[in-house]
């Protein structure tokens, strides 16, 4: 669900964004009337709303999904779907920068038609938001109310003066960026993921506050649209959260795409100065000032969990991790669950999906499925994309699992090298002594349609025995997996085994 | 285009062709103890963090001089007298000058910090107080303790101090409330803000630190550091990871590591010698790789380290763009790379992998006469930014850093004086059985 709050900027008009707002809120839509008891009220149409409510219908429940905004949630109009949209023609446009160092030239006049690019991204947005209109989700069978959403009591919620009640209930509700608290920046004014893709004009001068996933990302893209970007985190490194191989590698192509990189450097204050904004940051005891045009605060999200009326149904929940769930995705409602980023750790479109299948299950069927047993990957897209799935050699010593970590550099992949992409690598990390795969981070410009082959193999448990017997295309990137696991096969030739085959071959 | 020609020998060197590697290695070793003769302030011990002009003193380097001393009068180069009163003079230094919280003090809680007025024993350029350079200088301290052990009194007077210096050291105050050690502090900002984790040089933090008679670090603290490691197979090697070779180095210049073994390394069938060997191999394929094809890089042409390099800058060079840094961690295989080599951590790779070392200091002499002539190694080197001969960009004058781990890895090679010194040091060993060390010489 889509947080309405400081938004400056509405998206701008055009037939793209009409077509799509028909769509995902359509602005003659009429809210069914409830006829009796759902089996199911799902609050919040994001991916794990949508999923939950349409595989609940698609089981023949009697469902209803309630959203106060647009249809989609952050990852079709304020996250993924836009922001991938427009890394596109930013690696489009560092492409034609790059050129000569594939053989090409570079085009005479390079200029970054801005509106053209959030035009396309807006055509994209409206052909993506098709799969889930309002009027499909009705025709799948489930009734769309559109509206802010409260809990009168523990089997009823109340939404555009309706009461609908429940036999269970989801709420996913999402989550919406973080407010920084740093004197001066509400009042200046600053974009966050909600309001950044409404920009009409690509600002002179960017300074993103935060280096995590969102703030990289766009940092990079803007920065290859010609803005002059500047990056604060006040983290020794970016994507904290990462091993530090791939955060060095990232921060050195950030810095190759001419940002200005602060580390260790937090942002102290702003003002407006004219039309410009001052910015002080500060850094190891030393302070100083740059001015820019725009200011873009990618430092975390907070779930929406405010004005649900969550007291009166007897839900526990906390403003800044969200509703408690168990590792079923129950709430302290026992007829409520909860899925996506209002609820988990990790707030990604496919864990929400993934989470809100659970729920449902589990709400609906008696399931017994546990969110711990999910494998969620998860990847930024930058340039390189850095993926990650499973466990982090740390938390595996954490927990006294002995690792060893097979690194293929991407520069030694064959088809890494003809695609002038060698830089990254893949780790595959295996509990040691075994082939059993714990987790993988990949570094590569498709590290994250390369990082569900690992995603597939940990599922379905296959080690890196079984990988190095699948044939894998020659060349492709992918081909890091299977050299991972050769290297591994070499290992287990022991000199022991040697003795015992040269042996043979003399016998 | 193919810009590396790694594995030809571009010049040569009939000096060094002659030699045998003893005389070979005694000549480079001896030019690189002139570095301490020349730039160690006789008044107060303190040694030149290079050699350029109004270089402030940098504490790990005096560390450095003060473990060149023993083996400067075991090679002859200087007499016991001459060595045991510059010692003494050092160690007097670094009891008495101020010790406080103020920003031009010495050091504070027994710490120093990193760069200090060659002069005055004043910190210089708002550095930090440095917990890896104190440590490395702490290292310098206690081998002067061991080795003079003569029953007179400027040797008894550098005992006592060194030990009373040791003692100072607040090692539980450097962990800022964590369990791990932190990298340093300002009296303007605190503590440092960087991350530490990963296998570094910090072992002999530890070992130092776990040691402490007064102020120790706790036990869980280096299982908590050890937690960060990465034991990685790259290029069919595998070893705890870390880019830099000085990484592998620093530490091991005087602790011998050989045959001694804490709880990862039990674990893995390996020890942090045979280890660092491996990262020598891997720093050695990674150059006949040479994945971004910079010129002079190949079998016997390796070395990416923390070192000097040409300067920030963005040059296109045969058609295609090169990034050089200025002084940068190097490493492989992640990078960065910008086809600068550090000849001094290569050659200090000796006692770990000398039938790597020796055939890439050959090649140096060989491929590179006009750097190698005087035998004194400069920082760094780059043959892919055209300079004056066919290295390239060179690194002007020397750093002390470099020619100190050089000074002492040779001799490790030589004659292991550094580590047998060492092993007599009550507080490495009580670090090591510390920090959950068994076997070998600690047996």
């Amino acid at each position: 669900m889509t947080a309405p709050d400081q938004a400056p900027g509405a998206a701008p008009e055009d037939i793209y964004r009409r077509y799509l707002v028909d769509r995902i809120h359509p602005p003659a839509w009429r809210n069914p009337k409830p006829t009796g008891k759902y089996h199911l009220v799902v609050i919040g149409a994001g991916p794990g709303g949508v999923t939950g409510a349409c595989e609940a219908a698609a089981l023949g429940a009697k469902v209803a999904l309630i959203e106060r905004d647009l249809i989609g949630g952050d990852r079709l109009n304020v996250g993924c779907v836009p922001s991938k949209a427009i890394i596109r023609t930013a690696r489009l446009y560092a492409g034609m920068r790059d050129a000569r160092d594939f053989g090409g030239q570079v085009p005479g006049n390079i200029d970054v038609g801005f509106a053209a690019v959030m035009e396309r991204m807006r055509r994209i947005q409206a052909r993506l938001g098709r799969a889930a209109s309002a009027g499909r989700l009705s025709e799948a069978g489930v009734d769309v109310y559109f509206g802010a959403a409260r809990f009168t009591g523990p089997e009823s919620v109340e939404v555009a003066g309706e009461t609908l009640r429940f036999k269970k209930a989801l709420i996913a509700t999402g989550a919406r960026p973080q407010t920084p608290s740093i004197p001066g920046l509400a009042e200046t004014g600053y974009l966050t993921n909600e309001n950044v893709f409404n920009l009409t004009v690509c600002p002179r001068r960017l300074l993103v506050i935060g280096g995590g996933p969102l703030g990289c990302e766009l940092a990079q893209a803007f920065s290859r649209f010609g803005s002059r970007v500047i990056i604060a985190q006040d983290d020794p490194m970016f994507l904290p959260r990462e091993e530090r191989d791939a955060a060095q590698i990232l921060s050195d192509s950030l810095a190759r795409d001419g940002i200005e990189i602060h580390l260790n450097t937090s942002v102290v204050a702003v003002h407006k100065a004219g039309s410009e904004k001052i910015v002080d940051l500060e850094s190891d005891g030393g302070r100083f000032s740059v001015a820019v045009d725009e200011i873009l605060a990618g430092i975390g999200r907070a779930p929406n969990v405010e004005d649900l009326g969550l007291e009166a149904a007897g839900i526990r929940y906390d403003a800044k991790s969200g509703i408690q769930v168990d590792d079923f995705l129950r709430t302290s409602n026992r007829r409520v669950f909860a899925a996506g980023d209002v609820c988990m750790e990790h707030k990604f479109t496919h864990a929400a999906e993934a989470s809100a299948r659970i729920a449902v299950k589990n709400a609906l069927f008696w399931g017994r499925k546990r969110l711990s047993d999910l494998t969620i990957p998860w990847c930024t897209y930058t340039d390189p994309e850095i993926a990650h799935v499973g466990l982090y050699v740390r938390e595996a010593l954490e927990k006294s699992i002995p690792v060893k970590t097979f690194t293929i550099l991407m520069h030694d992949v064959d088809r890494a090298v003809t695609d002038g992409e060698e830089e990254g690598f893949v780790k595959i990390h295996v509990r040691d002594g075994t082939d059993r795969i714990l987790g993988a981070t990949v570094v590569a410009s498709h590290a994250g349609e390369m990082i569900n082959g690992l995603s597939l193999a940990i599922g379905a448990g296959i080690g890196l025995s079984a990988v190095a017997r699948v044939i894998h295309t020659y060349p492709t990137q992918a081909e890091a997996f299977k050299m991972a696991a050769d290297a591994y096969i070499r290992t287990r030739l022991t000199p022991f085994r040697k003795f015992l085959a040269r042996r043979w071959l003399a016998w | 285009m193919v810009e590396a020609a790694p594995e030809s020998v571009a010049g040569t060197d009939p000096e060094s062709a002659r030699e045998t590697d003893d005389a070979l290695l005694d000549r480079f070793q001896a030019a690189a103890v002139g570095y301490f003769l020349k730039h160690v302030n006789p008044e107060n011990g303190l040694a030149a963090d290079t050699s350029r002009p109004g270089s402030p003193a940098s504490i790990a380097v005096v560390g450095f001089a003060l473990s060149s001393y023993p083996l400067g009068v075991e090679r002859g180069w200087m007499n016991r007298a001459d060595a045991a009163a510059i010692s003494l003079v050092t160690l007097d230094f670094f009891w008495n000058s101020r010790q406080s919280d103020q920003p031009d003090a010495t050091g504070h809680k027994g710490f120093y910090y990193h760069f200090l007025d060659m002069k005055t024993g004043r910190r210089v350029w708002q550095c930090e107080l440095s917990l890896i350079d104190t440590t490395l200088l702490l290292a310098g301290v206690l081998e002067a303790s061991v080795y003079f052990n003569a029953d007179n009194p400027v040797e008894a007077a550098i005992r006592a101090c060194a030990d009373a210096i040791y003692r100072r050291v607040d090692w539980q105050w450097a962990r800022g409330g964590g369990v791990t050690a932190r990298q340093g502090w300002k009296p303007e900002s605190g503590f440092l803000h960087y991350g530490w984790e990963g296998y570094s040089e910090a072992s002999i933090v530890y070992v130092l630190g776990l040691a402490s008679p007064t102020h120790k670090l706790p036990d869980d603290s280096f299982k908590a550091w050890t937690e960060t490691y990465q034991w990685e197979n790259i290029y069919d090697y595998e070893l705890l990871y870390a880019g830099p070779l000085f990484i592998h180095l620093f530490s091991q210049a005087w602790i011998d590591f050989a045959g001694i073994r804490d709880r990862f390394m039990r674990e893995k069938g390996c020890d942090y010698f045979e280890n660092t060997r491996r990262a020598v191999y891997v720093q050695r394929e990674y150059a006949r790789r040479n994945p971004h094809g910079f010129k002079g890089y190949g079998k016997d042409s390796w070395g990416l380290t923390a070192n000097d390099g040409p300067g920030y800058e963005i040059k296109t060079i045969n058609g295609r763009e090169r990034r050089f840094l200025g002084y940068a961690a190097r490493g492989v295989p992640y990078g960065p790379d910008d086809g600068t080599i550090g000849p001094c951590a290569a050659l200090a790779s000796l006692p770990f992998a000398p039938e790597l070392v020796l055939p890439a200091l050959r090649h140096l002499c060989a491929a590179y006469p006009e750097m190698t002539r005087d035998a004194k190694l400069p920082s760094g080197f780059n043959p892919t930014l055209p300079g004056a001969g066919p290295a390239g960009w060179v690194s002007e004058g020397y750093y002390g850093l470099d020619q100190g781990l050089l000074v002492l890895m040779i001799e490790n090679y030589r004659s292991g004086l550094i580590w047998k010194l060492m092993r007599q040091c009550p507080y490495i060993g009580g670090g090591l059985r510390r920090a959950g060390f068994t076997g070998g010489w600690l047996s």
